[in-house]
């Protein structure tokens, strides 16, 4: 598929509306059945919201303080600052601050509510490993993130995956509770697709949420490629961290996935699509 | 009545078309603008630059007067074709004294000349990224979609130029060793 292609399709968007989609849905059939009238929904998703307010709005400082990142000095990392104001200048935003992971194992990652709160954090494995033509690649993928505003994206993603773990645990403990007190009895059938959706639907809610994060990598990758116009210093990072892998979590801000998985195995658990994913589709970019 | 409904509903379309032209304009200008600080950046770095490379590589005269030339005509300011021929004359110059570096070994280990090197070379490539910054800018503000043209005709906004490449810059440079 073409650049801009795969730039404009916006599978990620989808997904969202499926999650709020399956939302309604739970908060329809539970909510209407007992008359709470969407009440218990709300309630879920506000409850939700606030939990993760906390982590969206402070999202750069929160992750510098957990991984012990210190700020790339201008004199020492003069190459690192000069491509990213480059880059971000290409990406029509504010350059994002620079930050220093001293870590043997290469890999960066973004953060950052907005463009103008950005944060790009690399290790100093990932400068001894690539050239400059691929760390330009690498920054140009975390600017991809920040410009697309991932980490808003990421955080509404877990505003619902949590609200409906929320709406499982009140529902399972106190709902059902009104509806027999009441004497409403209801629908039966109805009552065990209630249950049995509100028992699955948080498993199948976090699988949408991987799903989310692989997207956004895909679109980080394709806007990499759309700011260097030269895909192949990314494909060629890629490919020489395929072989180095972190020990830390945060998987989904990195640029590949930390922990070593085979294709198929963890492939629905993953916040990276497989490596061999994304340089074919690098590919495609570059041969067209 | 349904007919000052149509009247009062093309007015703000209007005027919402207008807005976001003239945002688009600015932002044009802008992106513009960008390339314009990178240029300036350069030129800022060239008398530290000759002083540096004098120390090493004294008898290069004729290159030195040259971007030294080049530098006075694009600070002291004439005319946009001047100056901007001025620029891509320079970035034709200023590849020639790095490529006269390579031959001066205690140059090339010089901290201070390594460092006005990147410096150069982020500099090159910012410009590069402000001009394709620039042309994707002028890429969406594209006055030529429906119903755009119409405000854009009315109001006379004008197409931005595309940035292109100067003639001799989009030659391949011949590598004989």
């Amino acid at each position: 598929m073409s650049l801009t292609g795969q730039i404009k399709q916006n599978i990620s968007i989808s997904l969202i509306i499926l999650m709020s989609g399956i939302i309604v849905g739970i908060g329809y059939i539970l909510d209407v059945h007992y008359a709470y009238h969407g009440f218990l929904t709300g309630m879920a998703i506000v409850f939700a919201f606030f939990t993760s307010a906390g982590s969206y709005w402070y999202s750069d400082r929160l992750v510098l303080s957990l991984t012990n990142a210190r700020e790339a000095s201008y004199s020492g990392y003069t190459y690192l600052h000069n491509i990213t104001e480059g880059l971000s200048m290409a990406a029509g935003i504010p350059k994002p601050k620079l930050f220093i992971i001293d870590d043997p194992a290469a890999n960066a990652f973004a953060t950052g509510r907005n463009p103008a709160n950005g944060v790009i954090v690399v290790s100093t494995g990932l400068l001894n490993l690539l050239n400059r033509q691929e760390i330009e690649g690498v920054i140009a993928h975390e600017i991809g993130h920040i410009k697309n505003y991932d980490v808003l994206l990421g955080t509404i993603a877990a505003v619902l995956v949590g609200s409906v773990v929320i709406l499982r645990d009140v529902m399972l403990r106190f709902g059902f509770r009104r509806g027999v007190k009441r004497g409403e009895g209801g629908n039966p059938i109805l009552l065990i697709i209630g249950v049995l959706l509100l028992i699955l639907a948080p498993f199948f809610m976090t699988i949408i949420k991987f799903a989310v994060s692989r997207q956004r990598e895909f679109l980080a990758d394709a806007t990499s490629a759309y700011l260097t116009r030269h895909p192949d210093g990314l494909i060629k990072a890629l490919e020489k961290l395929e072989t180095n892998f972190a020990s830390e979590a945060m998987a989904h801000l990195y640029i590949v996935n930390p922990f070593s998985q085979s294709f198929d195995q963890l492939y629905l658990f993953s916040t990276h699509p497989p490596i061999e994913a994304r340089v074919l589709r690098l590919k495609s970019i570059r041969g067209l | 009545m349904w007919f000052l409904y149509v009247v009062l509903g093309v007015g703000l379309l209007g005027v919402y078309l207008y807005n976001r032209l003239i945002v688009l304009k600015m932002r044009v200008n802008n992106s513009w603008r960008q390339i314009d600080v990178q240029l300036k950046r350069r030129v800022d770095l060239i008398p530290n630059l000759i002083e540096t490379v004098k120390g090493y590589a004294s008898h290069e005269k004729e290159l030195f007067a040259k971007v030294t030339e080049l530098r006075s005509i694009i600070a002291g300011g004439g005319s946009v074709k001047e100056i901007s021929e001025a620029n891509n004359m320079l970035t034709g110059a200023l590849k020639s004294l790095f490529a006269v570096a390579e031959a001066y070994p205690a140059l090339k280990a010089n901290q201070n000349f390594l460092m006005l090197q990147e410096e150069l070379s982020g500099t090159e490539n910012k410009i590069a990224f402000a001009r394709q910054f620039y042309n994707d800018t002028v890429m969406i503000s594209a006055v030529q979609v429906f119903p755009n043209n119409m405000v854009a005709t009315i109001f006379s906004f004008k197409e931005a130029e595309y940035f292109a490449i100067p003639e001799e810059e989009g030659e391949v440079t011949k590598v004989s060793f």
